[in-house]
C-alpha cells in the first residue's frame, strides 16, 4: 500500500515535471523558422485561416525556388485562438523556443498591440497585412496593410469629389480601428467644410446583427435634402446582417451609397449581392484586378487549396508583397539578422498584384494604390478607381496631436519624432 | 450654382459643336472619356447630349450602363453585347463592327457619380419615351439631382404622360421642383401648402435646405435679413462660441492659448529666466501667466485679449442665426408645413420601433421557444440548444447548394432541419442526458462540452467563413407604408413562423396525448409511469421536439443574419434569459419574456441611438434587476406545478 | 528519517493527546490543517515546483526552460488559485457561479490601471524633460492621458482613473471594486433565494453585461482595445523579463499555497461543516437556524476577492487584459476546470485547472503532432477543441470525482456507502473519508 503510494508520487511528480525539463527540439539548424501567428479557431479564425493558409503557400512556393541563402525555409503555425493575450504568449514562445527569423501574423489592432511589446523587447519581426488606423510606428513591425491615407481618406475624397455626397454617416464597430478611422474622417470632413451636424456616427458591438432600426436611422439622414452617404468600417460578419437589411430596405447605391473598409471579396461569400450592386469598397487590391501576376497568383491560390472558388483578398496581397520584400532582403542583406533585414528592407520594391509596384517606407508602410469598387451581382468588385501608389502616412495630417509626429526608421531612426520640437518621443510604441 | 454652370456650359458647347457627330466628340476626349471624373466629365456629357446626332442617347446609355468599350489595339470606341466569342460591337456610327474576344476590348466603368450626370443628361431623351421603364429611370434622375432647368421639361412632358402611376409621380416631382426654384413666391407657398402632412422622405428633403441657417455676428443692422432667430452669448450661444465667430470673422484678436503661451515663453528663456521667473518655476500656470504678463510688459510678445475685452467685443455684437432663403412668406410656410409633418413623422417612428421590437422578440421567441421546451418544461440546461440552432441553419445552406430554386431549397429544408437536429436532441438526450436528470449543474457542463465541440465540428466541416443562406425573391425587399413605417417581408416571416409556432406547442400540449403525458411526466415521473406512460419515451420526445424546433428556428434566423459556427453562441444567453425573465414552465412566458427584452432593447437603442453596445449591457442590467423582484419570472407558475 | 506521509495521521492523533492540554489555538489549527493530508503534498509539490523551475530558468539557473514557459507556469498558477476559489463557492457550497472570472478580470483592471499609468507616466516625464520649459502637472496629467487614450482615439482622461497613479490606493481598489460587486451582487441573488441553475444563468448575465459594458470604447478602460503592455512594471524597466517571470511565478506560487493553506482552514472548520450542509440540503440548513443567506454571502465574495487577487498577479504576466477575457465562456471553462479535477477537494481544483490549461496551451501550440489516418489528417488545432468538449461530457458522466477521484482509487477510498437518499450535487465531497484516513 505505502509503496503503490509512493511510486504514484513519483511517477506524479515525473510526469508533471516531465514537460518542464524537455524543450521541444525541432528542425535542424539548416532551416530558416518563419513564425506564422494566425488565429485558427475563436471569432477571428474567419479571416485569419485564409492568411495561414497563405503563407504556407508563399513558403512552400519559395522552397520550391531553393528557399532563402540556401537554406530551406520552415513554417512554425501556431494558433492564438483569438485570445489576445495568447497573441503575446505565442510571439514570445516563437521567438524565444522556436527562434523564428520573422513572423507574419496578427489581425486587429488589439492583437498587434499585445505582441509589440513583446517584440520591441526581444526584437523580434513582424509582418501585419491588414488595414490599419495608424498612430504608430513601431522599429520592430513592418506595416504591409493600408493606413488611413491609402483607404479612407482616397474613399471620403470619392464620395466629396464624384459622387458629391453632403453628409456622412460612419457606422463602425465599437472597437479601435473604426474609432480612430472615424475621429480622422470626422476632422477631415470638418476641414473639406462639412458641418459637424452633418456627420452621424453609430458604433455596434462586434457581431451585431439586428440592423433595422441603424439603417432606417441612416435613410431617414436624406431627411434635410442633403445627398447621404455610409463610410462603414464595420467589421466581420456582422456586415452580413447589415448588408442583407440594406437590400431589404430597398437602399440603393444611386441614392445611398454605402462605402466599406472591410469588406471584400471573401466577406460577400457569404452573401447574395445582387440587391448589392454598386456599393462600394474601398482597397488597395480587387481580385478583378486585370493583369498577369494578379492571374497568376489566383492561379497558384486554386491550385495549393485545390478549390477554383476560394477568392483572393487585399490582407492575402499585403503578405504576398511582405514575404516576397522579406526574402529580398535578407538576400540582400545576407543574414537573416533582424537589424541587418529591417534596414534592407526599407526602399525594397516590389510589383503588387494590380499593376504597379509597392515601396517599403522609412515608416515601416508601404506605397499602396487605392482601388475602389463597386459590388458586382457575382461578388467580385468593378475597380472604378485607381490612384497611383500613395505613401503610407504612419501619424495623420488631420489631427492636432498627431500631425506634428512623423516616423523614419533610416535617418531619424525613431518612429515618433515630434517635428516641431525635434525630438523623438518615444523609441517604443504606446501599446 | 453648380447647377447653373453646367447649364451655361451646356449652352456655350451646345452652340459651338452642334455639327459634330458622336465619334468626333468621343475620339476628341478620348482620355476623359476612358478615366472620366464628374469634376471635368461635364462638357464632354453636355457636348454629346447636345450634338443631335441619334447614336448621342445610345452611346450615352451603353456608356452608363458599363457596355461601352475601348479597343486596346487602336482606341477605337464600342458599344459592347456579350456575345459568344467575347463582344460584339457596334461603332459610333451605329454601324456593326464584328466581335472581338474580351482580352482585345477595355470596358470602361464609369463611377456613379459620373453615372448621375450622364442620367441627367439623357432625361432629355427619355422624359417622353414610348418605353415606361425608362421614363420612370428619367423621374428617378431629377429626383436624384433636382435643378432647376429640369423644370420645363418636366412640366411639359406632364401633358403627355399617358401612365397615371407616372402621371402623378411627375406631377409631385413637378410640384417639389417648384417648392424650389420657381422665381414666383406665391407659387412656391401654394406647392409648399398643397403636400400637408405628407411624410415622404422627398418633401423634406426639399423643405429643410429651405430652412438651412448660419450663424451670423453683426454689429450694425440687421434689418435685410431673414433672421430665424436671435442668440444671446452666455444664454443659447456659448460665450467662448461667440468669441471664436468674430475671431474667425476677423472682428476680434484670438485668445492666447496655453499652447501658444509655452511657445512664446520658450523662445524667450534670457539666463535661465523668462521676464523675471525662473524656467525651473515654470512648472505652474500661474508662474507661466506672470512671466507672459512680464514679456508683455516689456514689449516682447504681443498683447493677448483679455477676459474684459472679450466680454466687451461679445456686447458690442449681436448674434442670429439667419435663413440662407431670402423670401420670408416662403420659410414660414416651410416652418409651418415641417412642423405639421414632424408631428406625423414622430408618430409613424413610434409605430416603426414598435414593429421593430416585435420583430426583435419574434426573432428571440424563435430562439427560445425550443429552449422553453427542454429547459422550460423538463427542466434540462442545454448548453448545446445554440448549436442546435447553427445545425438548422447550416441545413438550409446545405440543402440551397443541391436543390435548385430558393423557395424549393427552403420547402425541403424546413422540415429536414427539423429531422436532423430532432435526431441529434434524441440522441443526445439518450447518451448523455438521460443519466444526469438527478444533477441538473452538471447537465449544464456536460451540453457545454457538447456545444464547444459541436461548435469546432462545424468549423472543421464547413470552415470559419460565413455561408449565403439566401432566402426566396419573394421575400425580398420590404413592406413599405410611407418613408418612414417600413418593415421587411423577412422579418414578417419570421413574426409569423413565431406565432405559428406558438399556436403548434398550444394545440401539442393542451390537446394532444402527447401533451397530456408530457405534462404529466414533467410534474410527476413516478405517478406518470404507474399510469402506464413511460417517462423514458416521453422525456426523449419531448427533448427531441424542443431541439426540432431549434433547426427550424435556425433556418429562419440565418434566413436574415450571417450563417457561421458561432450564429447560435449569439442567441443561447439571451434565449436563456428570455425563458428565465419570462417565467419557466409556460410558454406564454416565453412569449412574454421575449417581448420585454426586445421591446426593451429597441427602446434603449432609441434612447441612446449612437451605441448598441451599451443598449445590451443596460437591458441585461435591467434583467438582473427584474429577477431579484420577480424570481420566477413575469409569468410564475404556481401551486404544484411550480415543482420545488 | 520518517517519511512525510506517515507522520500526517502520527501528528493527527497526536494532536488528540495534547488538545486536552490546551495548549492554545496553533494546535487546533494544524490538528484541522492535518486532517486533509492533502495539503502537505500539495504544498510540497508547490515547493518542489519553484525550486525545479529557478534551477530551469534562464534568469537564475540552467536557462533549459523558455521564459515564455515560466510565464505560462506563473499564469497557470494563478488559474489554480481562481480554481480554488470556485472550488470552494461550488465544490463546497453548491453555488456554481458563472461569474467569477468576471472578478478575476476585474482585479486585473484594477492592477492594470496602475501599471498603464505609471509606466506610462515615466515615459511622458521623459519625453517631457526634453523641452525647455518644464511641464506643468496638469500637462504631465494631459500627457499621459493623452498617450493612453490616444491608441482608442480619445485624449481625456475618465474619472475611474482617478487612483491610478498611486499603487497602494489601486491594491485596495483590486480587492475593493470586485469584493463589492460581489457583495451587492450576492446580496441580491441570496435574498430573493435564487439558486441553482437560476442562480447560475443570473451570474452568466452579469459577466456578459460586464463584459459588453467593458467592449464599449467609452468604457473609459479602452474598450475591445483593454490595457496592454502590463508585463512592464513601471519602475522595474531595468529588470529584465526573464527575471521578472520569476519574481511573478513565486508571488504565484506564494498566494497558491496561503489560499490553499487558508481555504483548507477554513473548510475543515465547523464553518466548512456548515457550506457542505447548504449545499447538500440548504433548507434543512436554514430550518436549524443557521444564516443561510450570510454564509453564502460571505462565501461568495470571499472567493470573489480571491479571484480578483489571483487576476491582479495574472494579468502582468499576461501582458494584456481586455473584454474577452470576461466572456461567459471563461467562467464556465473555470467550472469545468474543477470539475475535471473533482469538485469539493481543494486539489481536485488545483490539478483540474493545472492540467487542462497546460494542456490547452500544449495542444494550440501547433505542438502535438498530426495524426495522420490515411484518408484524413487529425489535425489537434483543429480537434483539439472538440476533444476538450467531449472529454467534458465523459468526465461528467463517467467520472463525476474528476481526476481527483482516480486518486481516490489509487489510495483505496471509496465513496461510503450509505443507505437513503444520494449524496447530494456534489458526489466528489470526501472529506468524510480524508479525515478518517
Amino acid at each position: 500500500m505505502k509503496l503503490s503510494r509512493r511510486m504514484l508520487l513519483a511517477t506524479g511528480v515525473a510526469a508533471f515535471a516531465a514537460p518542464l525539463l524537455t524543450r521541444p527540439v525541432f528542425a535542424s539548424e539548416d532551416t530558416i523558422k518563419i513564425g506564422v501567428l494566425h488565429s485558427l479557431s475563436g471569432t477571428m479564425a474567419i479571416s485569419e485561416t485564409t492568411l495561414k493558409d497563405t503563407m504556407l503557400m508563399l513558403i512552400d512556393a519559395q522552397n520550391a525556388k531553393g528557399g532563402v541563402l540556401g537554406k530551406k525555409l520552415e513554417a512554425v503555425v501556431v494558433d492564438p485562438a483569438s485570445d489576445w493575450p495568447l497573441f503575446a504568449e505565442k510571439a514570445r514562445e516563437l521567438l524565444t523556443v522556436d527562434k523564428v527569423a520573422v513572423m507574419f501574423g496578427c489581425w486587429t489592432s488589439v492583437s498587434r498591440k499585445s505582441v509589440l511589446p513583446v517584440i520591441e523587447e526581444l526584437n523580434g519581426l513582424l509582418f501585419y497585412p491588414v488595414q490599419y488606423e495608424g498612430e504608430e510606428s513601431s522599429k520592430n513591425v513592418f506595416y504591409t496593410g493600408a493606413a488611413p491615407n491609402q483607404q479612407a481618406i482616397p474613399a471620403t475624397d470619392y464620395y466629396l469629389n464624384e459622387l458629391g455626397i453632403q453628409k456622412f454617416a460612419l457606422l463602425g464597430t465599437d472597437y479601435v480601428y473604426p474609432r480612430t478611422t472615424n475621429n480622422i474622417l470626422e476632422a477631415y470632413l470638418i476641414s473639406k467644410g462639412i458641418a459637424k451636424e452633418d456627420i452621424f456616427v453609430n458604433y455596434t458591438p462586434f457581431g451585431h446583427s439586428d440592423w433595422s432600426k441603424i439603417v432606417s436611422d441612416v435613410v431617414a439622414l436624406g431627411a434635410d435634402g442633403k445627398k447621404v452617404g455610409v463610410l462603414s468600417t464595420i467589421n466581420g460578419d456582422a456586415n452580413i446582417g447589415f448588408y442583407k437589411e440594406l437590400a431589404a430596405a430597398g437602399v440603393k447605391a444611386d441614392t445611398l451609397p454605402v462605402c466599406a473598409f472591410s469588406v471584400g471579396e471573401e466577406e460577400l461569400s457569404g452573401l447574395d449581392t445582387s440587391n448589392l450592386v454598386g456599393h462600394l469598397a474601398a482597397w488597395n487590391y480587387f481580385e478583378s484586378a486585370d493583369v498577369p501576376e494578379n492571374k497568376a497568383w489566383i492561379d497558384q491560390w486554386h491550385a495549393y487549396t485545390k478549390n477554383d472558388k476560394r477568392t483572393t483578398n487585399d490582407p492575402m496581397e499585403a503578405h504576398y508583397i511582405g514575404f516576397n520584400m522579406w526574402v529580398n532582403a535578407v538576400t540582400a542583406a545576407g543574414t537573416v539578422d533582424v537589424d541587418a533585414v529591417s534596414d534592407a528592407m526599407i526602399g525594397q520594391k516590389f510589383p503588387n498584384l494590380t499593376g504597379t509596384v509597392a515601396e517599403m517606407l522609412p515608416n515601416h508602410h508601404l506605397t499602396k494604390p487605392v482601388l475602389i469598387g463597386e459590388i458586382r451581382a457575382d461578388g467580385q468588385f468593378d475597380i472604378i478607381s485607381q490612384t497611383e501608389p500613395v505613401p503610407g502616412d504612419a501619424w495623420t495630417d488631420y489631427l492636432p496631436e498627431s500631425a506634428v509626429l512623423e516616423s523614419d526608421w533610416k535617418d531619424l531612426k525613431c518612429g515618433m519624432y515630434n517635428k516641431e520640437t525635434k525630438t523623438c518621443v518615444q523609441l517604443t510604441s504606446n501599446y | 450654382m453648380r447647377a447653373l454652370f453646367l447649364a451655361v456650359l451646356l449652352a456655350c458647347f451646345g452652340l459651338q459643336t452642334h455639327a459634330d457627330t458622336v465619334a468626333q466628340i468621343a475620339n476628341a476626349h478620348a482620355a476623359d472619356l476612358a478615366k472620366p471624373s464628374r469634376q471635368t466629365i461635364g462638357p464632354v456629357i453636355a457636348d454629346l447630349a447636345a450634338s443631335g446626332d441619334p447614336m448621342a442617347a445610345k452611346l450615352l446609355e451603353a456608356w452608363g450602363n458599363k457596355a461601352l468599350g475601348q479597343r486596346k489595339s487602336d482606341k477605337a470606341f464600342f458599344v459592347l453585347a456579350p456575345d459568344a466569342a467575347g463582344y460584339a460591337l457596334t461603332d459610333l456610327t451605329g454601324a456593326d463592327a464584328g466581335t472581338a474576344p474580351k482580352a482585345e476590348i477595355t470596358e470602361l466603368k464609369p463611377n456613379a457619380g459620373v453615372r448621375g450626370l450622364i442620367a441627367s443628361a439623357l432625361v432629355q431623351f427619355t422624359l417622353s419615351d414610348p418605353d415606361p421603364q425608362r421614363r420612370a429611370q428619367a423621374l428617378d434622375s431629377i429626383a436624384q439631382d433636382p435643378k432647376a432647368e429640369s423644370l420645363a421639361p418636366l412640366r411639359a412632358s406632364v401633358q403627355t404622360e399617358t401612365d397615371p402611376q407616372l402621371k402623378a409621380q411627375k406631377q409631385r416631382l413637378e410640384r417639389l421642383l417648384i417648392l424650389r426654384f420657381d422665381p414666383d413666391p406665391a407659387a412656391r407657398v401654394a406647392a409648399i401648402a398643397s403636400f400637408g402632412a405628407d411624410l415622404g422622405l422627398d418633401l423634406r428633403g426639399a423643405l429643410n435646405p429651405l430652412l438651412a441657417t448660419t450663424l451670423v455676428a453683426s454689429a450694425g443692422d440687421a434689418s435685410q435679413l431673414n433672421i430665424a432667430r436671435t442668440l444671446h452669448p452666455g444664454h443659447d450661444l456659448a460665450a467662448a462660441d461667440a468669441y471664436d465667430l468674430l475671431v474667425t470673422a476677423g472682428a476680434a484678436p484670438a485668445r492666447l492659448t496655453h499652447e501658444a503661451q509655452k511657445k512664446a515663453l520658450a523662445a524667450h528663456i534670457v539666463d535661465g529666466k523668462v521676464g523675471t521667473v525662473p524656467v525651473a518655476d515654470l512648472t505652474d500656470q500661474s508662474a507661466r501667466d506672470r512671466a507672459y504678463t512680464d514679456l508683455e510688459a516689456a514689449g516682447t510678445v504681443p498683447t493677448a485679449a483679455t477676459d474684459d475685452e472679450v466680454a466687451a467685443a461679445i456686447a458690442a455684437h449681436q448674434f442670429y442665426e439667419v435663413y440662407a432663403e431670402p423670401n420670408r412668406s416662403v420659410t414660414t410656410a416651410a416652418q409651418a408645413a415641417l412642423a405639421k409633418i414632424s408631428l406625423a413623422v414622430g408618430a409613424m417612428q413610434v409605430a416603426d420601433l414598435t414593429l421593430d421590437g416585435l420583430s426583435l422578440a419574434a426573432i428571440y421567441f424563435l430562439a427560445a421557444i425550443g429552449l422553453a421546451i427542454t429547459f422550460g418544461v423538463m427542466g434540462v440546461i442545454n448548453m448545446a440548444h445554440g448549436e442546435f440552432i447553427t445545425m438548422g441553419a447550416y441545413t438550409g445552406y446545405v440543402v440551397q447548394q443541391i436543390v435548385p430554386g430558393y423557395t424549393a431549397s427552403l420547402v425541403v429544408a424546413f422540415p429536414l432541419a427539423f429531422a436532423l437536429t430532432f435526431a441529434a436532441g434524441v440522441a443526445l438526450e439518450r447518451l448523455v442526458i438521460r443519466h444526469l436528470y438527478k444533477r441538473p449543474l452538471e447537465t449544464l457542463l456536460a451540453t457545454f462540452g457538447i456545444s464547444i465541440a459541436l461548435q469546432q465540428l462545424f468549423k472543421n466541416i464547413f470552415g470559419t467563413q460565413a455561408r449565403p443562406l439566401t432566402s426566396p425573391p419573394w421575400l425580398d425587399g420590404a413592406l413599405t407604408f410611407n418613408d418612414v413605417l417600413s418593415i421587411s417581408y423577412i422579418r414578417i416571416a419570421i413574426f409569423a413562423l413565431a406565432l405559428m409556432f406558438l399556436a403548434f406547442f398550444l394545440y401539442l400540449m393542451k390537446r394532444t396525448r402527447l401533451g397530456l403525458e408530457v405534462r404529466a411526466v414533467t410534474q410527476n415521473p413516478a405517478m406518470a409511469a404507474s399510469m402506464g406512460i413511460n417517462p423514458d419515451r416521453i422525456n426523449m420526445l419531448t427533448f427531441g421536439l424542443g431541439s426540432g424546433i431549434a433547426g427550424i428556428a435556425g433556418v429562419a434566423i440565418g434566413l436574415f443574419a450571417k450563417v457561421t459556427s458561432e450564429l447560435g453562441t449569439d442567441y443561447i444567453v439571451q434565449s436563456f434569459m428570455t425563458v428565465v425573465v419570462g417565467g419557466v414552465g409556460n410558454i406564454w412566458g416565453a412569449l412574454a419574456g421575449a417581448t420585454m427584452i426586445g421591446g426593451l432593447q429597441k427602446a434603449i437603442e432609441w434612447l441612446n441611438p449612437s451605441n448598441t453596445l451599451a443598449a445590451q449591457t443596460y437591458m441585461i442590467l435591467f434583467i438582473i434587476l427584474f429577477i431579484q423582484f420577480r424570481p420566477r419570472g413575469i409569468i410564475a407558475l404556481k401551486g404544484r406545478a411550480a415543482g420545488d | 528519517m520518517t517519511h512525510p506521509f506517515d507522520q500526517i495521521p502520527a501528528r493527527s492523533s497526536g494532536s488528540k493527546h495534547s488538545g486536552g492540554a490546551g495548549s492554545g489555538p496553533r494546535i487546533l489549527a494544524t490538528r484541522r490543517l492535518s486532517r486533509l493530508p492533502s495539503t502537505f503534498w500539495v504544498l510540497a509539490v508547490l515547493v518542489i515546483l519553484s525550486v525545479a523551475v529557478t534551477l530551469l530558468s534562464p534568469a537564475f539557473g540552467l536557462g533549459e526552460m523558455s521564459t515564455s514557459f515560466v510565464k505560462t507556469l506563473g499564469k497557470t498558477l494563478c488559474l489554480c488559485l481562481a480554481a480554488l476559489a470556485m472550488d470552494i463557492v461550488w465544490g463546497y457550497t453548491g453555488i456554481l457561479s458563472l461569474g467569477h472570472m468576471a472578478f478575476f478580470a476585474l482585479g486585473g483592471y484594477m492592477i492594470g490601471q496602475w501599471l498603464m499609468y505609471a509606466r506610462t507616466e515615466e515615459i511622458v516625464v521623459q519625453a517631457l524633460s526634453s523641452a525647455p520649459i518644464p511641464a506643468t502637472a496638469t500637462e504631465v496629467a494631459q500627457g499621459v492621458a493623452t498617450q493612453i487614450f490616444g491608441v482608442v482615439g480619445g485624449s481625456d482622461m475618465p474619472w475611474i482613473w482617478g487612483f491610478a497613479y498611486s499603487l497602494p490606493l489601486q491594491l485596495a481598489l483590486v480587492v475593493a471594486v470586485p469584493g463589492l460587486l460581489a457583495l451587492v451582487f450576492g446580496w441580491l441573488a441570496f435574498r430573493s433565494r435564487v439558486t441553482g441553475v437560476y442562480l447560475s444563468i443570473l451570474t452568466q448575465a452579469m459577466t456578459l453585461a460586464l463584459s459588453l459594458y467593458l467592449f464599449q470604447n467609452d468604457s473609459g478602460l479602452r474598450g475591445n482595445n483593454g490595457l496592454s503592455g502590463l508585463q512592464n512594471v513601471p519602475g522595474l524597466g531595468a529588470v529584465t523579463q526573464d527575471v521578472l517571470s520569476i519574481w511573478f511565478f513565486w508571488a504565484s506560487a506564494l498566494a497558491l499555497a496561503l489560499a490553499y493553506l487558508g481555504l483548507t482552514w477554513i473548510i475543515s472548520g465547523k464553518f466548512g461543516s456548515v457550506l457542505r450542509a447548504i449545499r447538500d440540503d440548504e433548507a434543512r440548513v436554514r430550518f436549524l437556524g443557521y444564516p443561510v443567506e450570510v454564509y453564502k454571502l460571505f462565501v461568495f465574495t470571499l472567493t470573489a476577492v480571491i479571484c480578483a487577487l489571483a487576476g491582479a498577479l495574472y494579468y502582468p504576466q499576461a501582458g494584456i487584459i481586455n473584454p474577452a477575457e470576461l466572456a461567459p465562456i471563461a467562467s464556465i471553462y473555470l467550472a469545468v476546470w474543477v470539475a475535471i479535477g473533482g469538485r469539493g477537494r481543494l486539489y481536485g481544483a488545483v490539478i483540474g485547472a493545472a492540467f487542462v490549461s497546460l494542456l490547452s496551451s500544449w495542444f494550440t501550440g501547433g505542438r502535438a503532432p498530426a495524426v495522420p489516418l490515411g484518408f484524413y489528417t487529425i489535425d489537434w488545432v483543429d480537434w483539439w477543441q472538440v476533444l476538450l468538449g467531449l472529454s467534458f461530457v465523459a468526465v461528467t458522466l463517467l467520472a463525476p470525482k474528476g481526476i481527483g477521484g482516480l486518486f481516490d482509487r489509487a489510495l483505496g477510498l471509496h465513496t461510503p456507502n450509505r443507505k437513503g437518499a444520494p449524496l447530494g450535487p456534489a458526489e466528489g465531497a470526501l472529506q468524510e473519508q480524508e479525515a478518517v484516513e
